[in-house]
């Protein structure tokens, strides 16, 4: 059977105000909303396709945070087989290089014929997770990945290239991939599943305490980008306005 | 002295009439009884057990009402006159043969003017049942309204009864004709029909072959009728009385019942029959194929593939199907084309078809259930996937920040309490729309300003408030139902307050019907506040509008809940000239967007119903206001008077409009 | 270590993107700011031949039927082979499809710090990144040993890096590359028979915004009665609803016109990183702190549903004079 491991984490969830906390070098995480990472979403989404195709074996790990046990659930609601968080996890975003060597040392205990995880994390400024957990383990990785299928010991990849264009990649198992973008878009699950999933599936903690959250290079700070020059708002109704843009569009010769 | 002659003109010679008669219906009445039963018992069989014994008093009362007086069929004039005619003949006659049985063989009493009456009541509902017979063979045949099912039985069922009633007047015709007994005025169309006979110049030995001849065809056709009666149009009159013996009497219509469980107590979610309970399939099997669910139904006018009528067909078809399909009665609804997911998916549950329903079928229930089990299958479009999520991490359907919700309070002077931290009179449940939509907030903000003027207590929860939860009930999204109330409730719970207000007629119903408080409360939707407050004169109305106005009454504060006079008064008291639509009231059309359709994918539309409700109000005379008082009937009803092309006619105007043009 | 800052050239199909020039471009300033050159690296099968434009001090370019079109077991052991050579101060990789398969693992493998989504460089050397979906600024300053930078578009326009030829061209010998672990096998082409909106000059952009599809025939009417073609940001696209060869941003196409029209779509960085190049862009959308108001020319805070009628009723007007 397929053992596939996603790594699924939370990140700052935009549609808050982002605060800088007072060390002037990390962000405030008093009011801090965190949310899945949308690649990890859709990763997870990969995953548990490629069960229903295929049969596997899905384990999801996860670092502690607000909201972590709710996403877990949620995965295995999905039809996440195991889950896994990190616990005694700092305050403080650790580094990934770090996070990468704690997460290779379990992952390879799993043995896992593939590991998915989000392409990117927005507020990862420490290089990429998955290709660093790639290197830690000596396996191949490819990202940017828009669809996956296993056949024998390879898998069948489709890269996303800019202006639509794909690369059929193959990759030999077992391999690391970052996911971009699930075959179908990740499901919706009913909040009364995942309810259901808390009395039924259990969370296995591992310890994260090891975390390193010191960087191997100087942050001097942290800031709100100064909003240099915000663009001309036309003002008033919507008449009035549309009469101005046509006006700049004439004089813009577009008309 | 007139008396009651049993059995006139039928021959003895074979023994008495009596065995006959008696056999002949006894035996089409055990063919009845044992037929009915055997259809009947598979509702029990095959559907989820359901108690609904309780208040047999009240259900007996709702027999009389709705299956006997049939105040139901009687809320339009055509069909209801017509059916009434029927109808009522009908039990008219049953009576009649009853009294002339006790009279035969217990107790005399039909004689003298007791029997004079009796006569005369048979022969006028004789002529009321005629009359009614053409009423409907005129609709049924020239008229042919949409909302009527045209297939053979309907025409076999007129034929048998219109036989069997002329019949039954020919008979007594011909005995008239031939006895001219004394009280032959008693039945004046018997008699009238009597000289027809005898202008014939038949003689009374011919007369009265005849009349054994009719007597035999009524008998047998009688006796037809009762045997075919499970299978063909007139089962209603079994199933119909039974559907509303059994009708929900504990929850009012603005409360859904929650997810049922089996014995282990795993939830269920509708998909199959067998998970119906056995009303729900009653549901199917008294439907009188009336349409006039059909008729009302705001997502059939508009094109939306929800026929109700034929949804609640469906379920009658699919046990049907479930008897020679391989899968018995686990057999999927969803896979008739009357339940698809596209079917249940378009409904608004405005409430409409449980309104008019002659039977009282709860189609909304059914629909809502079955929704249950596609939202946990994950059977639902994009955009709604999208605002479920959004409703579950943030509380609310637009995606944004639950710190923006009171925004809109930003710049009122003074600041609005904070009812999660200082007491107040009036705790106001904003809800959604009016929070996060821009120009619902800006009614909002306009509300706010006349509260402050009326000098009344009030405050919000802020971030505290989330989703009332109404149409993700609806919607059959019932675990987040569950959070949003919890959510709510804790944050209730940690406010002092009197009374409860809000503007949205959906957060209306669940926090009146719904919700779990402890506590009896005092629950005002806005327009009984501003009424109160109009008649104690916190808020002086110096500026009468004498516009002419209409009101659109929302679906959740009329049908749902009975307030249509408070908003009309208010109306009034700003000097508008209130002028009615003619679907007012609990006919009100819905604007479309209930039952979570507001976050749904459009899809075809032949006409959207809020466009259909704005060529109504268009259609006044001299109208220029079409006051709402819904936040989204205002967002509805805005984009559809310009998709109308109304936009410089008619203005759709809050009441919290009116009230500040008029102060 | 040597004071040189290196840069992966990205070429895809026989074109240099234009991540690469906006890179040479920061490479330039940060070189100046070390003393010293800037090495552009090239990968491929013929590949030296795209030097000519760059505007690099030196070229290190490696030839190897496996390192003719990009994957990232051959690039990676590649890379690491160059990098273990020469030993820059610093070493550019695009935030791309290219270069973030082999920044990272590279940074693992040789212990080199990473820093990621750079935009520009300050004065002095330092990096600034944009992260957070671009409201987060982040300052930092390259480790005492080899630092990988990724790069993202924004702060350089690609005529920065352009220039060259460099003076020096040093051919490296490939490593090892049999038994890769990841081969190409083929490019697949989106879907053809339909506009190609990077040679497009007027572009109205739909974005979440237009929130069904019924309502991107709203779009249609604009973009006809301006004479120009209908793009979407990733959200419209996953629906299904616009082929793919109307994305616009990162993974789509990186478009040019005189006239970027977006309506309803918010900015996210991957969509802005396609509209750069744009003569004007004018955003409406609903919500004022949208960050496409950051980069855009115009700006109208408005409903898109209210403000779409009058507009085509003004155009209209303009058009049937």
């Amino acid at each position: 059977m397929t053992e596939i491991v996603v790594i699924a984490r939370l990140v700052p969830d935009l549609v808050e105000e982002l605060e800088i906390a007072q060390s002037g070098i990390a962000l405030d995480t008093s009011w801090l909303r965190l949310i899945i990472n949308e690649f990890d979403n859709h990763a997870i989404e990969q995953a548990v396709i490629l069960k229903e195709k295929t049969g596997a074996n899905v384990t999801i790990i996860s670092l502690e945070a607000e909201g972590v046990d709710d996403m877990l659930f949620t995965t295995a609601a999905k039809g996440a087989d195991r889950l896994i968080k990190l616990t005694g996890v700092d305050e403080e975003k650790p580094t990934n290089i770090s996070l990468a060597e704690t997460l290779s040392n379990i992952i390879k205990e799993i043995n896992p014929d593939l590991i998915l995880n989000g392409v990117q994390a927005h507020d990862d400024i420490t290089g990429d997770l998955a290709p660093q957990i790639a290197d830690l383990l000596n396996l191949p990785y490819v990202g940017y990945i828009s669809g996956v299928s296993i056949e024998g010991g390879q898998a069948k990849a489709f890269k996303e290239y800019p202006g639509g264009l794909l690369a059929e990649m193959e990759v030999t198992l077992p391999a690391v991939l970052g996911i971009q973008a699930s075959e179908e878009p990740p499901r919706y699950v009913a909040i009364s599943k995942v309810r259901q999933m808390m009395s039924t599936a259990s969370i296995e903690e591992m310890p994260g305490d090891g975390l390193i959250t010191e960087n191997n290079f100087v942050i001097d700070r942290m800031y709100l980008p100064e909003a240099a020059e915000k663009a001309e708002m036309l003002e008033g109704n919507e008449e009035e306005v549309a009469q101005k843009l046509t006006s700049i569009f004439q004089d813009l010769g577009l008309l | 002295m007139p008396e009651h002659i049993e059995y006139w003109g039928i021959p003895h010679e074979w023994g008495s009439p009596n065995i006959l008669v008696y056999s002949v219906m006894f035996l089409a009445g055990a063919v009845l009884i044992f037929r009915f039963i055997m259809q009947a018992r598979i509702w029990w069989k095959v559907g989820r057990p359901e108690a609904r014994w309780n208040k047999l008093h009240l259900r007996i009362w709702n027999v009389i009402k709705y299956a006997i007086v049939q105040t139901r069929v009687l809320r339009q004039r055509y069909p209801g006159v017509m059916h009434i005619a029927l109808a009522w003949s009908f039990f008219i006659f049953f009576l009649g043969t009853a009294l002339a049985t006790i009279n035969t063989h217990f107790f005399k009493f039909l004689t003298g003017s007791v029997f004079s009456f009796y006569k005369l009541t048979l022969d006028v509902f004789t002529v009321i049942f005629l009359v009614g017979a053409i009423l409907a063979i005129y609709r049924r045949y020239v008229t042919k309204p949409d909302r009527l099912t045209y297939q053979p039985q309907f025409t076999w069922t007129l034929i048998l009864l219109v036989l069997i009633v002329l019949g039954g007047i020919t008979t007594e015709s011909l005995r008239l004709a031939v006895e001219q007994p004394v009280n032959m005025a008693w039945s004046p169309f018997g008699w009238l029909l009597a000289q027809g006979f005898l202008a014939t110049g038949a003689s009374d030995a011919a007369l009265t072959n005849l009349h054994l001849i009719i007597w035999l065809v009524h008998l047998f056709l009688a006796a037809i009728t009762l045997v075919i009666l499970p299978v063909g149009s007139l089962l209603h009159v079994l199933t119909g009385p039974l559907n509303i013996f059994f009708a929900e009497l504990d929850r009012p219509i603005g409360s859904l019942p929650p997810t049922p469980t089996d014995q282990a107590g795993i939830p269920i979610y509708v998909s199959k029959l067998s998970e119906l309970t056995w009303k729900q399939i009653l549901n199917g099997e008294a439907c009188t194929e009336c349409g006039r669910c059909q008729d009302v139904c705001p997502a059939y006018g508009a094109g939306y593939p929800l026929n109700p009528k034929e949804m609640i067909l469906g379920i009658s078809e699919v046990l049907k199907d479930a008897k020679s399909h391989q899968n018995g009665y686990d057999l999927s609804l969803l896979e008739n084309s009357k339940l698809s997911k596209e079917v249940l998916w378009s409904c608004t549950t405005c409430a409409a078809c449980i309104t008019e329903c002659p039977v009282l079928i709860e189609h909304i229930d059914t629909i809502v259930e079955i929704r249950r089990h596609l939202v946990i299958e994950g059977l639902i479009d994009t955009e709604l996937q999208d605002a479920l999520t959004n409703l579950g991490r943030y509380g609310n359907s637009f995606g944004q920040s639950p710190r923006k919700r009171a925004q809109w309070t930003e710049d009122i002077e003074p600041p609005i309490k904070d009812a999660t931290r200082e007491p107040v009179e009036y705790l106001w449940f904003v809800g959604d729309y009016a929070s996060y939509n821009p120009s619902v907030a800006e009614l909002t903000v306009k509300t706010a300003k006349i509260f402050q003027k009326a000098g009344i207590d009030f405050g919000v929860m802020y971030k505290g408030e989330n989703h009332s939860g109404n149409d993700v009930r609806r919607v059959g999204e019932e675990g987040l139902f569950e959070m949003l109330v919890e959510k709510n409730m804790k944050a209730l719970e940690r406010c002092q307050y009197q009374s409860i207000i809000t503007t949205d007629p959906h957060t209306y119903n669940t926090l009146v019907n719904e919700y779990p408080f402890a506590e009896p409360q005092i629950i005002l939707h806005y327009s009984e506040l501003l009424l109160m407050l109009i008649k104690e004169g916190k808020l002086e109305l110096n500026n009468p509008l004498n516009i002419r106005a209409t009101y659109h009454d929302p679906c959740y504060l009329g049908r749902y809940n009975g307030i249509y006079n408070d908003p009309r008064q208010v109306i009034r008291a700003t000097g508008c000239d209130l002028v009615e639509m003619p679907r007012s009231r609990d006919l009100a059309l819905c604007c479309g967007a209930g039952g979570g359709r507001i976050w749904m994918e459009e899809g075809k539309v032949d006409e959207r119903p809020s466009e259909n409700r704005i060529q109504e109000a268009a259609a006044l005379d001299g109208v220029q206001y079409f006051v709402i008082a819904c936040p989204k009937d205002y967002t509805m009803y805005q984009d559809a008077v310009k998709t109308t092309g109304y936009e410089n006619d008619l203005f759709v105007k809050d009441l919290i409009d009116l009230v500040a043009e008029a102060m | 270590m040597t004071q040189d800052i290196f840069v992966l050239i990205e070429h895809i199909r026989g074109q240099v993107s234009d991540i690469s020039y906006i890179m040479t471009a920061a490479a330039r300033e940060l070189a100046q700011a070390q003393d010293g050159s800037v090495v552009g690296i090239l990968l491929g099968s013929g590949a030296e031949n795209f030097k000519d434009n760059l505007a690099v001090d030196k070229v290190i370019y490696c030839d190897h039927a496996a390192l003719a079109e990009f994957t990232s077991d051959a690039y990676k052991r590649t890379l690491i082979a160059i990098l273990g050579e020469y030993d820059p101060r610093a070493v550019f990789f695009g935030n791309t499809t290219i270069g973030a398969d082999v920044s990272s693992s590279i940074a693992a493998h040789s212990s080199y710090p990473i820093i990621n989504s750079c935009i520009r460089i300050t004065e002095g050397g330092g990096i600034t990144s944009q992260v957070c979906g671009g409201k987060i600024m982040v300052d930092s300053q390259l480790a005492d040993k080899t630092t990988i930078v990724t790069m993202i578009p924004g702060g350089y326009k690609p005529e920065q890096g352009q220039g060259g030829p460099p003076s020096e061209t040093i051919k490296f010998s490939p490593p090892d590359l049999e038994n890769l672990k990841v081969k190409m096998v083929q490019f697949i082409e989106p879907a053809t028979g339909d506009v190609d909106i990077a040679q497009e000059k007027i572009l109205v952009a739909i974005g979440r915004g237009i929130q069904t599809e019924d309502n991107i025939e709203l779009a249609e009417e604009l973009a006809a009665l301006l004479g120009g073609t209908v793009c979407a940001s990733r959200p419209v696209i996953d629906q299904g609803w616009l082929p793919t060869s109307r994305l616009v941003g990162k993974s789509g196409k990186s478009v040019k016109p005189d006239l970027y029209l977006s309506l309803g779509i918010s900015g996210a960085t991957e969509h802005l990183e396609g509209i750069m190049g744009s003569k004007t862009i004018v955003a409406i959308n609903s919500d004022p702190d949208a960050p496409i108001f950051d980069i855009a020319k115009y700006g109208i805070e408005v409903d898109l549903f209210d403000f779409i009628d009058p507009l085509l009723e003004q155009l209209g007007n303009v058009k049937n004079g």
